[in-house]
């Protein structure tokens, strides 16, 4: 008898097991993603890809609106600012809730300031026993100034919280936005701590977010369930998941497939397809960033400004838009891309002129063959997605003006740290806005940076740039700080430290039935909000 | 037999130190360290990095961290990871049934066709079959393997329409929690309906891409075999005894053949379990391989060194395994 039990126990399993009519489905959105995450809190973290999985589940105090650069009421429903600027005081959102049942984990409470101060404690304080839990690398916070522009966090009362700072600092609201100040719950830190097993805090995510965490298969697959109690209504979609896919033609195999319905970076090949794929959307944004290649003032004949002007004039911009690009880049005039607030539109590129380049060369006192070094990035970003194919572009046009360009690279690390030493004559590299405020890309030029070690590559120190720049991070009014970038960006082209590249575009294809996705300029992810027909 | 074993277990010591020692120095030979490796464009204050890096202990000679790892090594500790600060055992035990799973049919793929098309090839040696298994093996060995992926997922998945894409679950229409980290299973155990056809169709490609190489080396390595041992005195005796063509070459030809396809087999193995990084690209799927590459990107030493050991000792256990199995086939090697 326990004989044909078996039998018949494997063969009922193997027919269910082969039959076609699935159990689990509802609304559940796929979005193939290209790596997994280091963990999932976003304050220890770099990459957007860890970013990305940690989103769904948390919120800031202030959050930037879906698809833009704009900051609006996250947690806290309203802020204001002293008139000295020193202190900006937060009015918390009542009745928010914490997940539930995750990890075992039932808040008892509501989030409150409580739940900010811990946040804030753990990055800053040492004594904070979560500080050097899962390594306490808090890279943003720290690359951010956070440590030397806050003088204290005070909790007012259990809705209000103020924020002290040493200076007046109009970016702070956006710092603010950004992920590595997402808010955590300090009830579920004290349980894991109770419970001996504080590094679960970060693997397995609680917050007051869109969407619960329900799983993370390592390299495979990260899910996601729509949280009922979400302050601001539940999401339009029951489930969430991440799938995994490293490779980009797989991943528009699969969306194309409908094996998932949002992909991330396309390979640029495949965009002509896409766009007259009848099953596909392809949704297109400027990206957030700019890739330049800076003049080493500090090493002749590159203090000359007519030498920098001229070497603007000597590279052929479209060519390496078209060429290395492929559609996915637009040419860059500004220190800013064009999607941030103050760009200066007045302000016009040199054009591509070699002769006269090579006059001004000559004017200028420069003799030719003139031999210099020209750095490239070893590492692929979406700004610059293949530096030694520019630098040997330019070296080519920089050939028709009698400068002979050496190509020179170093692995990553070694390469960035010689290069903010001040090692190179000319170097490629670039940027990418964290927080969608001028500030984030106009400091790289500014005096500060141009020290030994410093971010400025140029090494150019322009007082009346910087006095600009300096006091526009100081006051609020946004229309005064406009005419202030504005004012900056006509001295940056006049003085040529760097040849602007490019700005890249994102491309995010979405498959026909997903509905309200927006393409963030951060080059984020994020779901709420969308739907599926 | 127990002699030969513990003789072959002695003798995979001093490769596993030797193995600890290379693994350790050139890992750390490879320009970069893994903070400078995570830092973007904004670099890092060298305060902040010297901190950091004695927080990992890299701030130590490198004789002593050598010494802390092998310590850690004989107490069975294979180090936490840089990037995800989890413990290096078990990363890889999650990764590990991934790539086993696929190893395996792979395997299986490659020796259900690669032994029959050699053997096939050898007794009709110079016909037109004869010809064709061969420039067939010929063309699946010197295949790029990211190009034969691919076209695969273009053909069989998007235009036939037969396959899944990549991953090794349907995501929309299947959820259950990992329990053995073997999808076959995993998806017998969910008892959902459709789960486990649905785990077949995923490792469909991607084993074929992971076996056709082994497929062409078994099918080569079978025929040449084959036709060697064809050749041989007994079995000239054994067709003249009037033995059917079928007995003579599946009962005494073959079993000897097949010493050397045990070896190749054997060898073809470690290369599987070793994981396959552009096939785990490809295909999204989630094993040891990628790990491991990625691992040499991010510079994360403990899960290079710990991954390589892990890799090693699977390896290692499965060329005994195979020494073992000559023994079984051809009593002459225990005497020898």
């Amino acid at each position: 008898m326990p004989v044909i039990s078996t039998k018949a126990a494997i063969a009922a399993a193997l027919l269910t097991a082969f039959a076609a009519a699935p159990a689990y489905a509802a609304k559940t959105l796929v979005y193939c993603s290209e790596g997994s995450p280091e963990n999932f809190t976003p304050a220890l973290n770099t990459t957007g890809t860890s970013f990305d999985a940690a989103r769904p589940v948390y919120n800031q105090l202030v959050e930037f609106e879906r698809g833009t650069t704009k900051v609006v009421p996250g947690l806290a429903e309203s802020w204001t600012v002293s008139d000295d600027g020193k202190e900006l005081t937060f009015k918390l959102r009542k009745g928010v809730k914490f997940h539930s049942g995750v990890n075992g984990f039932t808040p008892s409470r509501d989030f409150n300031a409580d739940d900010v101060i811990f946040t804030f404690d753990r990055m800053w304080k040492p004594e904070n026993p979560y500080h050097k839990v899962t390594g306490g690398a808090y890279d943003y916070f720290n690359d951010m100034g956070m440590p030397d522009l806050l003088a204290s966090i005070d909790k007012v009362d259990d809705y209000t919280v103020k924020f002290v700072l040493k200076e007046p600092n109009a970016p702070m609201l956006a710092n603010l936005a950004m992920d590595f100040a997402t808010i955590h719950s300090k009830e579920y830190a004290d349980f894991l701590l109770k419970k001996g097993t504080p590094e679960q805090f970060d693997q397995i995510p609680v917050g007051t977010g869109p969407f619960s965490f329900v799983n993370y298969q390592k390299d495979a697959v990260i899910r996601y369930k729509a949280f009922p109690a979400y302050f601001e209504g539940p999401a339009k979609i029951d489930n969430l998941v991440y799938a995994i896919t490293p490779d980009p033609t797989a991943r528009y195999a699969k969306l194309k497939k409908g094996e998932c319905h949002v992909m991330i970076a396309p390979n640029p090949a495949d965009i002509a397809g896409m766009k007259t794929d009848p099953a596909v959307n392809l949704l297109s944004q400027p990206g957030l960033n700019i890739a330049y290649w800076a003049f080493n003032v500090e090493k002749p004949p590159f203090d000359k400004k007519e030498v920098r002007q001229a070497f603007n004039m000597a590279i052929d911009k479209a060519a390496i838009i078209k060429d290395v690009y492929q559609g996915a880049g637009q040419g860059a005039i500004n220190p800013i891309p064009p999607t941030i607030w103050s760009y200066n539109k007045d302000v016009k590129d040199y054009a591509y002129d070699p002769e006269k380049a090579k006059k001004m060369l000559a004017d200028a006192g420069v003799k030719t063959p003139l031999d210099i070094d020209l750095w490239w990035m070893p590492v692929q970003r979406p700004y610059n997605p293949n530096a030694k194919r520019i630098a040997e572009m330019m070296q080519a046009d920089l050939a028709k003006i009698g400068v002979n360009a050496k190509l020179v690279s170093y692995e990553w690390g070694e390469y960035r740290k010689r290069m903010q030493e001040g090692e190179h004559t000319t170097g490629q590299l670039g940027w990418t806005g964290d927080n969608g405020d001028p500030d984030n890309f106009f400091f790289l030029l500014g005096c500060p940076a141009a020290r030994k070690g410093g971010q400025n590559l140029a090494k150019w120190c322009n007082k009346e740039f910087d006095d600009l720049i300096t006091k526009a991070r100081t006051i609020s009014d946004l229309s005064e700080r406009t005419k202030l970038y504005e004012q900056a960006q006509v001295i940056f082209k006049e003085e040529a430290p760097w040849f602007t590249i490019a700005h890249s575009v994102v491309y995010e294809p979405t498959r026909k039935e997903v509905v309200d996705y927006k393409v963030s300029p951060f080059g984020r992810h994020e779901f709420y909000g969308v739907e599926l027909k | 037999m127990l002699k030969l074993i513990f003789r072959r277990v002695a003798l995979t010591l001093p490769t596993f130190v030797a193995l600890m020692f290379v693994t350790f120095v050139a890992v750390r030979m490879v320009p970069g360290d893994p903070i400078e490796a995570r830092t973007g464009e904004r670099g890092i204050a060298p305060e902040r990095l010297a901190a950091l890096r004695h927080d990992l202990g890299l701030d130590q000679p490198v004789w002593k961290q050598f010494l802390d790892y092998a310590y850690g090594l004989l107490h069975g500790d294979f180090g936490v990871s840089i990037v995800t600060k989890t413990p290096v055992l078990h990363e890889f035990l999650i990764l590990f049934p991934a790539t086993l799973e696929l190893a395996l049919c792979a395997l299986v793929f490659a020796i259900v066709l690669g032994i029959p098309a050699g053997v096939l090839a050898a007794v009709k040696r110079g016909s037109v079959l004869d010809h064709s298994v061969m420039t067939v093996a010929l063309a699946g060995y010197s295949m790029p393997i990211f190009w034969w992926g691919l076209l695969l997922i273009m053909f069989v998945s998007e235009y036939l329409g037969l396959t899944p894409v990549s991953g090794r679950m349907d995501l929309i229409n299947y959820y259950f929690e990992p329990v053995t980290g073997f999808m076959l299973i995993d998806s017998l155990l969910s008892g959902q309906e459709g789960a486990f056809g649905a785990a077949v169709a995923h490792l469909i490609l991607p084993s074929i891409v992971l076996g056709t190489i082994p497929l062409a080396v078994i099918a080569r390595m079978t025929r040449s075999s084959m036709l060697e041992v064809l050749g041989e005195d007994y079995v000239r005796t054994a067709r003249a005894k009037g033995l059917s063509p079928l007995r003579v070459v599946g009962l005494h030809a073959l079993r000897n053949a097949l010493i050397p396809v045990v070896t190749v087999v054997g060898l073809q193995t470690g290369t599987l379990l070793a994981g396959a990084v552009l096939t785990e690209t490809i295909f999204a799927w989630p094993g040891v391989g990628k790990w491991l590459i990625e691992s040499i990107s991010r510079r994360d030493y403990p899960a290079l060194q710990g991954g390589i050991m892990l890799i090693s000792a699977i390896v290692i256990l499965v060329n005994l395994i195979v020494d073992m199995l000559y023994v079984a086939i051809n009593p002459r090697i225990r005497h020898g």
